[in-house]
Protein backbone atom coordinates (compact mmCIF):
# COMPACT_ATOMS: atom_id res chain seq x y z
CA UNK A 1 0.00 0.00 0.00
CA UNK A 2 1.32 3.49 -0.82
CA UNK A 3 1.35 6.50 1.15
CA UNK A 4 -1.22 7.95 -1.15
CA UNK A 5 -3.59 5.28 -0.72
CA UNK A 6 -3.11 4.76 3.25
CA UNK A 7 -3.73 8.57 3.59
CA UNK A 8 -6.66 8.30 1.86
CA UNK A 9 -7.50 5.76 3.67
CA UNK A 10 -6.86 7.08 6.85
CA UNK A 11 -9.22 10.94 5.86
CA UNK A 12 -11.88 8.41 5.22
CA UNK A 13 -11.81 7.01 8.35
CA UNK A 14 -11.64 9.86 10.37
CA UNK A 15 -14.32 11.73 8.16
CA UNK A 16 -16.55 8.66 8.90
CA UNK A 17 -15.93 9.39 12.40
CA UNK A 18 -17.02 12.78 12.78
CA UNK A 19 -20.05 12.39 10.78
CA UNK A 20 -21.26 9.41 13.06
CA UNK A 21 -20.67 12.30 15.96
CA UNK A 22 -22.64 15.17 14.22
CA UNK A 23 -25.31 12.16 12.66
CA UNK A 24 -25.87 11.03 16.67
CA UNK A 25 -25.91 14.78 18.06
CA UNK A 26 -28.14 16.04 15.06
CA UNK A 27 -30.63 13.21 15.61
CA UNK A 28 -30.87 13.78 19.60
CA UNK A 29 -31.18 17.11 19.09
CA UNK A 30 -33.91 17.28 16.22
CA UNK A 31 -35.63 14.63 17.84
CA UNK A 32 -36.01 16.36 20.47
CA UNK A 33 -36.80 19.93 19.76
CA UNK A 34 -38.74 17.93 17.03
CA UNK A 35 -41.18 16.63 19.58
CA UNK A 36 -40.89 19.63 22.37
CA UNK A 37 -41.09 22.47 20.09
CA UNK A 38 -44.77 22.39 19.52
CA UNK A 39 -45.71 22.08 23.13
CA UNK A 40 -43.74 25.43 24.04
CA UNK A 41 -46.49 28.68 23.97
CA UNK A 42 -46.04 31.55 25.87
CA UNK A 43 -48.61 29.88 28.25
CA UNK A 44 -46.23 26.81 29.39
CA UNK A 45 -43.52 29.45 30.08
CA UNK A 46 -45.02 31.25 32.56
CA UNK A 47 -47.77 29.40 34.06
CA UNK A 48 -47.33 26.89 37.09
CA UNK A 49 -46.70 23.05 36.75
CA UNK A 50 -50.33 21.15 37.46
CA UNK A 51 -50.15 18.00 39.44
CA UNK A 52 -53.21 16.15 38.09
CA UNK A 53 -55.17 18.29 35.59
CA UNK A 54 -53.59 19.07 32.10
CA UNK A 55 -52.51 21.94 30.78
CA UNK A 56 -49.82 22.83 32.88
CA UNK A 57 -46.31 24.86 32.89
CA UNK A 58 -43.03 24.86 33.44
CA UNK A 59 -42.70 28.61 35.04
CA UNK A 60 -41.09 27.70 38.65
CA UNK A 61 -39.47 24.92 37.15
CA UNK A 62 -37.17 27.06 34.60
CA UNK A 63 -36.18 29.51 36.98
CA UNK A 64 -35.48 26.92 39.37
CA UNK A 65 -32.79 25.85 37.74
CA UNK A 66 -31.67 29.48 36.66
CA UNK A 67 -31.74 30.32 40.20
CA UNK A 68 -29.41 26.79 40.82
CA UNK A 69 -27.01 27.72 38.13
CA UNK A 70 -26.41 31.00 39.35
CA UNK A 71 -25.95 30.06 43.03
CA UNK A 72 -23.85 27.05 41.78
CA UNK A 73 -21.46 29.28 40.08
CA UNK A 74 -21.41 32.21 43.20
CA UNK A 75 -20.36 29.34 45.66
CA UNK A 76 -17.62 27.27 42.93
CA UNK A 77 -16.42 30.02 40.88
CA UNK A 78 -14.13 31.62 43.30
CA UNK A 79 -12.94 28.81 44.63
CA UNK A 80 -12.56 27.19 41.89
CA UNK A 81 -10.67 30.47 40.64
CA UNK A 82 -8.37 30.25 43.79
CA UNK A 83 -7.38 26.98 43.50
CA UNK A 84 -7.01 26.92 39.61
CA UNK A 85 -4.14 30.49 40.09
CA UNK A 86 -2.67 27.91 42.56
CA UNK A 87 -2.27 24.81 40.48
CA UNK A 88 -1.36 26.97 37.47
CA UNK A 89 1.16 29.40 38.78
CA UNK A 90 2.16 28.65 42.41
CA UNK A 91 2.45 24.63 42.95
CA UNK A 92 5.46 23.71 42.66
CA UNK A 93 5.97 20.14 40.95
CA UNK A 94 5.44 17.72 43.95
CA UNK A 95 3.91 14.95 45.05
CA UNK A 96 1.40 17.39 46.91
CA UNK A 97 0.38 19.01 43.87
CA UNK A 98 -0.03 15.58 42.08
CA UNK A 99 -2.39 14.34 44.82
CA UNK A 100 -4.48 17.75 44.77
CA UNK A 101 -4.64 17.05 41.07
CA UNK A 102 -5.86 13.48 41.43
CA UNK A 103 -8.13 14.45 44.13
CA UNK A 104 -9.77 16.96 41.62
CA UNK A 105 -10.17 14.01 38.87
CA UNK A 106 -11.72 11.75 41.21
CA UNK A 107 -14.17 14.23 42.47
CA UNK A 108 -15.17 14.84 38.65
CA UNK A 109 -15.95 10.67 38.48
CA UNK A 110 -18.16 10.66 41.58
CA UNK A 111 -21.65 9.10 40.43
CA UNK A 112 -23.67 11.84 40.46
CA UNK A 113 -26.67 9.84 42.83
CA UNK A 114 -23.57 9.04 45.01
CA UNK A 115 -23.29 13.11 45.98
CA UNK A 116 -26.93 13.30 45.99
CA UNK A 117 -27.47 11.22 48.92
CA UNK A 118 -24.20 12.29 50.51
CA UNK A 119 -25.60 15.62 50.30
CA UNK A 120 -28.95 14.92 51.36
CA UNK A 121 -27.26 13.07 54.68
CA UNK A 122 -25.10 16.14 55.34
CA UNK A 123 -26.60 19.24 54.25
CA UNK A 124 -30.47 18.36 54.11
CA UNK A 125 -30.29 16.54 57.51
CA UNK A 126 -27.46 16.84 59.64
CA UNK A 127 -27.16 20.30 58.85
CA UNK A 128 -30.64 20.96 58.93
CA UNK A 129 -31.04 23.36 55.59
CA UNK A 130 -34.36 20.78 54.74
CA UNK A 131 -34.53 20.29 50.68
CA UNK A 132 -33.52 23.64 49.72
CA UNK A 133 -31.82 25.50 46.80
CA UNK A 134 -28.42 26.04 49.11
CA UNK A 135 -28.51 22.36 49.27
CA UNK A 136 -28.30 22.00 45.82
CA UNK A 137 -26.30 24.12 45.03
CA UNK A 138 -23.03 23.09 47.46
CA UNK A 139 -24.02 19.60 45.91
CA UNK A 140 -23.68 20.72 42.68
CA UNK A 141 -20.30 22.39 43.35
CA UNK A 142 -19.28 19.20 43.88
CA UNK A 143 -19.48 18.87 40.41
CA UNK A 144 -18.76 21.55 39.18
CA UNK A 145 -15.59 22.35 40.75
CA UNK A 146 -13.06 19.81 39.15
CA UNK A 147 -14.44 21.08 35.43
CA UNK A 148 -13.82 24.56 36.35
CA UNK A 149 -10.71 24.03 38.71
CA UNK A 150 -9.00 22.06 35.82
CA UNK A 151 -10.47 24.33 32.27
CA UNK A 152 -9.56 27.29 34.52
CA UNK A 153 -5.94 26.31 35.14
CA UNK A 154 -5.51 25.22 31.67
CA UNK A 155 -6.45 28.75 30.44
CA UNK A 156 -3.88 30.01 32.52
CA UNK A 157 -1.45 27.48 31.53
CA UNK A 158 -2.15 28.84 27.65
CA UNK A 159 -0.90 32.16 28.73
CA UNK A 160 2.79 32.46 27.14
CA UNK A 161 5.28 32.17 29.70
CA UNK A 162 6.39 35.78 27.84
CA UNK A 163 4.14 37.41 28.98
CA UNK A 164 4.67 36.61 32.37
CA UNK A 165 8.27 37.36 32.30
CA UNK A 166 7.16 40.81 30.56
CA UNK A 167 5.01 41.73 34.22
CA UNK A 168 8.15 40.29 35.95
CA UNK A 169 10.83 42.39 34.34
CA UNK A 170 8.33 45.84 35.01
CA UNK A 171 9.11 45.38 38.66
CA UNK A 172 5.41 43.96 39.40
CA UNK A 173 4.68 41.70 41.85
CA UNK A 174 4.09 37.81 41.12
CA UNK A 175 0.53 38.49 42.01
CA UNK A 176 -0.08 41.61 40.22
CA UNK A 177 1.15 40.06 36.98
CA UNK A 178 -1.02 37.06 37.15
CA UNK A 179 -4.17 39.49 38.23
CA UNK A 180 -3.40 42.13 35.80
CA UNK A 181 -1.77 40.52 32.89
CA UNK A 182 -2.03 36.85 32.90
CA UNK A 183 -5.64 36.54 34.17
CA UNK A 184 -7.03 38.61 31.19
CA UNK A 185 -5.50 36.71 28.49
CA UNK A 186 -7.15 34.13 29.83
CA UNK A 187 -10.57 34.95 29.97
CA UNK A 188 -12.22 33.86 26.36
CA UNK A 189 -10.53 30.12 27.68
CA UNK A 190 -12.11 30.45 31.19
CA UNK A 191 -15.63 31.52 29.94
CA UNK A 192 -15.27 28.31 27.89
CA UNK A 193 -14.83 26.51 31.35
CA UNK A 194 -17.97 27.97 32.87
CA UNK A 195 -20.09 27.70 29.71
CA UNK A 196 -19.21 23.52 29.76
CA UNK A 197 -19.44 22.82 33.66
CA UNK A 198 -22.86 25.32 33.18
CA UNK A 199 -24.63 22.81 30.90
CA UNK A 200 -23.77 19.86 33.21
CA UNK A 201 -25.12 21.45 36.16
CA UNK A 202 -28.56 22.69 34.33
CA UNK A 203 -29.06 19.17 33.33
CA UNK A 204 -28.62 17.28 36.30
CA UNK A 205 -31.37 15.79 37.75
CA UNK A 206 -30.18 12.82 40.15
CA UNK A 207 -27.96 14.75 42.67
CA UNK A 208 -30.64 17.26 43.05
CA UNK A 209 -33.81 14.88 43.94
CA UNK A 210 -31.86 14.13 46.97
CA UNK A 211 -31.04 17.97 48.04
CA UNK A 212 -32.87 20.74 45.82
CA UNK A 213 -35.98 18.28 46.62
CA UNK A 214 -39.08 17.37 44.03
CA UNK A 215 -41.45 19.53 44.82
CA UNK A 216 -41.85 23.53 43.49
CA UNK A 217 -44.22 25.33 45.73
CA UNK A 218 -45.81 28.67 44.57
CA UNK A 219 -43.21 31.55 45.16
CA UNK A 220 -44.04 34.88 45.07
CA UNK A 221 -41.82 36.79 42.43
CA UNK A 222 -42.73 40.55 43.39
CA UNK A 223 -40.77 39.59 46.56
CA UNK A 224 -37.04 40.81 46.28
CA UNK A 225 -35.88 39.65 49.98
CA UNK A 226 -34.55 36.60 50.20
CA UNK A 227 -34.94 35.88 54.16
CA UNK A 228 -38.88 35.64 53.30
CA UNK A 229 -39.82 32.18 53.15
CA UNK A 230 -42.29 33.28 50.39
CA UNK A 231 -39.65 34.90 48.21
CA UNK A 232 -38.51 33.67 44.91
CA UNK A 233 -35.16 34.35 45.93
CA UNK A 234 -34.92 32.60 49.17
CA UNK A 235 -32.34 29.78 48.67
CA UNK A 236 -33.64 27.67 51.67
CA UNK A 237 -36.98 26.94 50.02
CA UNK A 238 -37.03 23.66 47.82
CA UNK A 239 -37.06 23.94 44.71
CA UNK A 240 -37.93 20.76 41.91
CA UNK A 241 -35.67 22.35 38.76
CA UNK A 242 -36.06 21.06 35.19
CA UNK A 243 -34.15 18.02 34.85
CA UNK A 244 -35.68 17.09 38.00
CA UNK A 245 -39.23 17.83 36.61
CA UNK A 246 -39.10 16.04 33.30
CA UNK A 247 -37.74 12.84 35.35
CA UNK A 248 -40.72 13.26 37.95
CA UNK A 249 -43.40 12.99 35.35
CA UNK A 250 -41.65 10.29 33.33
CA UNK A 251 -42.02 8.06 36.56
CA UNK A 252 -44.55 9.20 38.58
CA UNK A 253 -46.33 11.61 36.20
CA UNK A 254 -49.94 11.36 36.73
CA UNK A 255 -51.04 14.71 34.29
CA UNK A 256 -53.03 13.76 31.06
CA UNK A 257 -50.15 15.31 29.42
CA UNK A 258 -47.45 14.39 30.91
CA UNK A 259 -45.39 12.90 28.03
CA UNK A 260 -46.25 16.20 26.00
CA UNK A 261 -44.86 18.42 29.03
CA UNK A 262 -42.04 16.57 29.37
CA UNK A 263 -40.93 16.98 25.27
CA UNK A 264 -42.01 20.70 25.60
CA UNK A 265 -39.55 21.07 29.19
CA UNK A 266 -36.84 18.90 27.61
CA UNK A 267 -37.05 21.31 24.54
CA UNK A 268 -36.57 24.32 26.54
CA UNK A 269 -33.77 23.00 28.38
CA UNK A 270 -32.39 22.75 24.80
CA UNK A 271 -32.55 26.04 24.20
CA UNK A 272 -31.73 27.98 27.57
CA UNK A 273 -28.69 26.07 27.23
CA UNK A 274 -27.72 26.70 23.46
CA UNK A 275 -28.80 30.05 24.49
CA UNK A 276 -27.04 30.69 27.45
CA UNK A 277 -23.68 28.89 25.11
CA UNK A 278 -23.87 31.82 22.84
CA UNK A 279 -24.63 34.41 25.53
CA UNK A 280 -21.57 33.56 27.14
CA UNK A 281 -19.58 33.52 24.48
CA UNK A 282 -20.84 37.15 23.10
CA UNK A 283 -20.01 38.17 27.12
CA UNK A 284 -16.26 36.09 26.55
CA UNK A 285 -15.60 37.90 23.58
CA UNK A 286 -16.98 41.50 24.31
CA UNK A 287 -14.58 41.19 27.94
CA UNK A 288 -11.87 40.21 26.21
CA UNK A 289 -11.94 42.99 23.90
CA UNK A 290 -12.69 45.29 26.25
CA UNK A 291 -9.42 44.43 28.47
CA UNK A 292 -7.15 44.03 25.70
CA UNK A 293 -8.06 47.24 24.10
CA UNK A 294 -9.97 50.49 24.84
CA UNK A 295 -11.70 49.59 21.75
CA UNK B 1 35.04 21.67 18.88
CA UNK B 2 38.53 23.01 19.52
CA UNK B 3 39.70 23.37 22.88
CA UNK B 4 40.35 26.54 24.76
CA UNK B 5 42.00 27.04 27.95
CA UNK B 6 39.30 28.94 30.56
CA UNK B 7 42.75 30.53 32.19
CA UNK B 8 43.54 32.23 29.10
CA UNK B 9 41.57 35.38 30.14
CA UNK B 10 41.47 39.02 28.66
CA UNK B 11 39.34 41.27 31.08
CA UNK B 12 39.89 44.91 31.52
CA UNK B 13 39.33 47.37 34.09
CA UNK B 14 36.94 49.47 33.60
CA UNK B 15 38.28 53.05 33.32
CA UNK B 16 34.59 54.66 33.08
CA UNK B 17 32.22 55.24 35.83
CA UNK B 18 30.39 51.98 36.20
CA UNK B 19 26.68 51.04 36.08
CA UNK B 20 26.53 47.94 37.62
CA UNK B 21 29.30 44.93 37.91
CA UNK B 22 29.13 40.99 39.13
CA UNK B 23 31.74 39.27 41.25
CA UNK B 24 32.21 36.01 40.71
CA UNK B 25 29.33 35.36 38.86
CA UNK B 26 28.17 31.66 39.29
CA UNK B 27 24.85 30.02 37.38
CA UNK B 28 24.01 26.56 38.27
CA UNK B 29 20.94 24.80 37.10
CA UNK B 30 20.60 21.67 39.18
CA UNK B 31 24.37 19.86 38.74
CA UNK B 32 25.00 21.60 35.45
CA UNK B 33 27.08 24.21 36.53
CA UNK B 34 26.13 27.07 33.43
CA UNK B 35 28.24 29.98 34.07
CA UNK B 36 31.39 30.20 36.05
CA UNK B 37 33.40 33.19 38.14
CA UNK B 38 31.64 35.60 35.70
CA UNK B 39 33.43 39.31 36.91
CA UNK B 40 32.78 41.88 35.03
CA UNK B 41 32.19 46.26 35.46
CA UNK B 42 29.55 47.90 32.60
CA UNK B 43 30.42 51.30 32.03
CA UNK B 44 27.30 53.76 32.62
CA UNK B 45 25.41 55.39 29.60
CA UNK B 46 27.25 52.95 27.52
CA UNK B 47 26.02 50.20 25.18
CA UNK B 48 27.91 46.60 26.29
CA UNK B 49 27.31 43.65 24.37
CA UNK B 50 27.88 40.38 25.36
CA UNK B 51 28.28 38.05 22.38
CA UNK B 52 29.09 34.15 22.14
CA UNK B 53 27.96 31.19 20.75
CA UNK B 54 24.70 29.69 21.63
CA UNK B 55 25.05 27.97 24.94
CA UNK B 56 27.92 29.79 26.34
CA UNK B 57 25.75 31.17 29.17
CA UNK B 58 25.28 34.84 27.69
CA UNK B 59 21.66 34.78 28.38
CA UNK B 60 21.93 33.01 31.15
CA UNK B 61 24.69 35.44 32.95
CA UNK B 62 22.10 39.08 31.74
CA UNK B 63 19.10 37.06 33.03
CA UNK B 64 21.00 37.10 36.29
CA UNK B 65 21.11 40.47 36.42
CA UNK B 66 17.93 41.58 37.23
CA UNK B 67 17.18 38.23 39.17
CA UNK B 68 15.11 36.85 36.30
CA UNK B 69 17.07 33.55 37.24
CA UNK B 70 15.60 33.32 40.34
CA UNK B 71 12.98 29.98 40.91
CA UNK B 72 15.13 29.06 37.69
CA UNK B 73 18.36 28.47 38.37
CA UNK B 74 20.72 28.99 41.67
CA UNK B 75 23.06 32.18 41.52
CA UNK B 76 26.00 32.50 43.51
CA UNK B 77 28.53 35.32 43.97
CA UNK B 78 27.94 39.35 43.60
CA UNK B 79 26.00 41.44 41.61
CA UNK B 80 26.90 45.18 42.68
CA UNK B 81 24.10 48.20 41.92
CA UNK B 82 24.96 51.21 43.56
CA UNK B 83 26.66 49.73 46.68
CA UNK B 84 24.38 47.13 47.61
CA UNK B 85 24.71 43.24 46.50
CA UNK B 86 21.51 42.80 44.59
CA UNK B 87 22.28 39.07 44.58
CA UNK B 88 21.26 38.98 48.15
CA UNK B 89 18.40 37.17 49.61
CA UNK B 90 16.73 40.04 51.52
CA UNK B 91 16.66 42.10 48.74
CA UNK B 92 13.01 42.94 47.06
CA UNK B 93 13.68 42.13 43.68
CA UNK B 94 10.24 44.09 42.49
CA UNK B 95 12.20 46.86 43.35
CA UNK B 96 15.39 45.98 41.65
CA UNK B 97 13.62 45.04 38.53
CA UNK B 98 12.04 49.09 38.42
CA UNK B 99 15.69 50.36 38.23
CA UNK B 100 17.14 47.12 36.12
CA UNK B 101 14.22 46.39 33.18
CA UNK B 102 15.10 43.72 30.70
CA UNK B 103 13.70 43.31 27.34
CA UNK B 104 13.29 39.75 25.95
CA UNK B 105 14.06 37.84 22.53
CA UNK B 106 11.08 37.67 21.74
CA UNK B 107 8.37 40.93 21.43
CA UNK B 108 5.87 40.21 24.50
CA UNK B 109 3.68 42.63 24.47
CA UNK B 110 0.82 42.58 26.86
CA UNK B 111 -2.81 41.69 25.45
CA UNK B 112 -3.83 45.36 25.98
CA UNK B 113 -3.92 48.39 23.98
CA UNK B 114 -0.55 50.25 23.22
CA UNK B 115 -1.40 53.06 25.79
CA UNK B 116 -1.98 50.33 28.38
CA UNK B 117 1.12 48.66 27.66
CA UNK B 118 2.96 51.50 28.97
CA UNK B 119 0.75 52.83 31.66
CA UNK B 120 -0.02 49.62 32.90
CA UNK B 121 2.92 49.09 35.56
CA UNK B 122 2.94 52.53 36.11
CA UNK B 123 -0.68 52.48 37.23
CA UNK B 124 0.44 49.64 39.50
CA UNK B 125 3.10 51.82 40.77
CA UNK B 126 1.01 54.44 42.07
CA UNK B 127 1.16 57.13 39.22
CA UNK B 128 -2.79 58.25 38.88
CA UNK B 129 -2.17 61.37 37.10
CA UNK B 130 -3.61 61.44 33.65
CA UNK B 131 -1.78 64.19 32.49
CA UNK B 132 1.43 62.40 33.83
CA UNK B 133 0.80 59.03 32.21
CA UNK B 134 -0.15 60.47 29.09
CA UNK B 135 2.94 62.39 28.75
CA UNK B 136 5.14 59.08 29.87
CA UNK B 137 3.60 57.69 27.11
CA UNK B 138 4.48 59.79 24.49
CA UNK B 139 8.02 60.42 25.96
CA UNK B 140 8.54 56.62 26.18
CA UNK B 141 7.09 55.88 22.60
CA UNK B 142 9.23 58.90 21.04
CA UNK B 143 12.27 57.74 23.26
CA UNK B 144 11.85 54.00 21.03
CA UNK B 145 11.19 55.93 18.32
CA UNK B 146 7.74 54.54 17.62
CA UNK B 147 5.46 57.22 18.34
CA UNK B 148 5.04 58.26 15.09
CA UNK B 149 3.84 55.23 14.11
CA UNK B 150 1.53 54.46 16.58
CA UNK B 151 -0.04 58.09 17.98
CA UNK B 152 -3.19 57.95 16.19
CA UNK B 153 -3.98 54.12 17.57
CA UNK B 154 -2.67 54.83 20.92
CA UNK B 155 -5.93 52.59 21.92
CA UNK B 156 -6.08 49.82 19.41
CA UNK B 157 -4.43 46.40 20.73
CA UNK B 158 -0.83 46.37 20.94
CA UNK B 159 -1.22 42.71 19.29
CA UNK B 160 -1.72 44.02 15.26
CA UNK B 161 1.80 45.68 15.72
CA UNK B 162 4.03 44.16 13.32
CA UNK B 163 7.43 42.26 15.22
CA UNK B 164 9.37 45.39 15.19
CA UNK B 165 7.02 47.82 16.48
CA UNK B 166 6.13 44.97 19.12
CA UNK B 167 9.76 44.84 20.40
CA UNK B 168 10.13 48.83 20.17
CA UNK B 169 7.17 48.88 22.81
CA UNK B 170 8.84 46.59 24.52
CA UNK B 171 10.69 49.26 25.15
CA UNK B 172 9.22 51.85 25.63
CA UNK B 173 7.36 49.70 27.93
CA UNK B 174 10.47 49.50 30.16
CA UNK B 175 11.82 53.43 28.90
CA UNK B 176 8.62 54.54 31.31
CA UNK B 177 9.30 53.04 34.50
CA UNK B 178 12.53 55.21 34.13
CA UNK B 179 14.80 52.83 35.32
CA UNK B 180 18.33 52.97 35.13
CA UNK B 181 19.65 50.01 33.08
CA UNK B 182 18.09 48.33 30.27
CA UNK B 183 18.91 44.71 29.57
CA UNK B 184 18.37 43.19 26.09
CA UNK B 185 18.41 39.46 25.80
CA UNK B 186 18.75 39.04 21.84
CA UNK B 187 16.28 41.74 20.97
CA UNK B 188 16.85 41.79 17.21
CA UNK B 189 16.98 37.95 16.47
CA UNK B 190 13.14 37.30 15.69
CA UNK B 191 13.24 40.33 13.42
CA UNK B 192 13.69 41.48 10.25
CA UNK B 193 16.69 43.48 9.25
CA UNK B 194 14.70 46.71 8.60
CA UNK B 195 12.97 46.38 12.00
CA UNK B 196 16.76 45.51 13.52
CA UNK B 197 18.15 48.91 11.90
CA UNK B 198 15.48 50.39 13.48
CA UNK B 199 15.53 48.71 16.82
CA UNK B 200 19.74 49.71 16.61
CA UNK B 201 18.86 53.33 16.13
CA UNK B 202 16.36 53.34 19.08
CA UNK B 203 19.81 52.45 21.24
CA UNK B 204 21.65 54.53 19.98
CA UNK B 205 19.36 57.10 21.10
CA UNK B 206 18.49 55.82 24.85
CA UNK B 207 22.53 55.25 25.52
CA UNK B 208 22.35 59.09 25.99
CA UNK B 209 20.16 58.30 29.39
CA UNK B 210 20.54 54.74 30.38
CA UNK B 211 23.59 52.17 30.93
CA UNK B 212 22.32 49.38 28.66
CA UNK B 213 24.04 45.90 28.27
CA UNK B 214 22.62 43.75 25.24
CA UNK B 215 23.11 40.10 24.27
CA UNK B 216 23.29 39.39 20.58
CA UNK B 217 24.60 36.38 18.43
CA UNK B 218 24.87 38.95 15.89
CA UNK B 219 28.35 39.97 15.79
CA UNK B 220 27.79 42.64 13.55
CA UNK B 221 25.39 44.41 15.52
CA UNK B 222 27.86 43.81 18.55
CA UNK B 223 30.87 46.24 16.12
CA UNK B 224 27.79 48.71 15.31
CA UNK B 225 26.27 49.54 18.35
CA UNK B 226 28.56 48.53 21.61
CA UNK B 227 31.28 50.54 23.28
CA UNK B 228 32.59 47.79 24.93
CA UNK B 229 32.04 43.43 24.09
CA UNK B 230 32.06 40.78 26.27
CA UNK B 231 33.12 36.95 25.21
CA UNK B 232 31.71 34.10 26.80
CA UNK B 233 32.51 30.87 25.98
CA UNK B 234 30.87 27.60 27.51
CA UNK B 235 30.09 29.44 30.30
CA UNK B 236 33.28 31.58 30.91
CA UNK B 237 34.17 35.18 29.99
CA UNK B 238 37.30 35.28 28.57
CA UNK B 239 37.83 38.60 26.92
CA UNK B 240 35.98 41.56 27.75
CA UNK B 241 37.48 45.49 26.10
CA UNK B 242 36.37 47.83 24.09
CA UNK B 243 34.74 47.04 21.18
CA UNK B 244 36.81 47.84 18.22
CA UNK B 245 39.70 46.15 20.49
CA UNK B 246 38.02 42.89 20.54
CA UNK B 247 36.88 43.02 16.63
CA UNK B 248 40.21 44.54 15.15
CA UNK B 249 43.00 43.03 17.83
CA UNK B 250 41.43 40.15 20.09
CA UNK B 251 43.89 39.23 22.65
CA UNK B 252 42.64 35.39 23.52
CA UNK B 253 42.79 32.70 20.43
CA UNK B 254 38.86 31.55 21.03
CA UNK B 255 37.94 34.94 20.20
CA UNK B 256 39.94 35.95 17.58
CA UNK B 257 38.28 32.46 15.76
CA UNK B 258 34.74 33.31 16.84
CA UNK B 259 34.83 36.71 15.10
CA UNK B 260 36.49 35.29 12.17
CA UNK B 261 34.10 32.31 11.73
CA UNK B 262 37.17 29.60 12.88
CA UNK B 263 35.27 28.36 15.50
CA UNK B 264 33.98 25.12 16.04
Amino acid sequence: MNSKTSNNIATGVIYALVAAVIGILVFLLGYILWTGIPHISWHFLTSAAQSFRAGGGVRDQLFNSMYLLVLTLIISFPIALGSGIYLSEYAPNNWFTGLIRTAVEVLSSLPSVVVGLFGYLLFVIQFNMGFSILAGAIALTFFNLPLLTRSIEESLQDVSQLQREAGLSLGLSRWKTITGIVLPAAVPGILTGIILSAGRVFGEAAALIYTAGQSAPTVNYGDWNPVDPASFLNPLRPAETLAVHIWKLNTEGVTPDAAAISSGASAVLIVVILLFNLLARMLGNWMYKKMTATR
Amino acid sequence: MQNYSFDDTHIIDMPLEKAMTTENLQVFYGDNHAMHDATLAFPRYRITALIGASGSGKSTYLRCLNRMNDRIATVKGKIMYRDTDINSKDINVYEVRKHISMVFQRPNPFAKSIRENITFALKRNGIKDKTELNKRVEESLKAAALWDEVKDDLDKSALALSGGQAQRLCIARCVAMKPDILLLDEPASALDPISTAKIEETLQLLRKNYSIIIVTHNMQQASRIADYTAFFHMGHVLEYDKTEKIFTNPQIKATEDYISGNFG
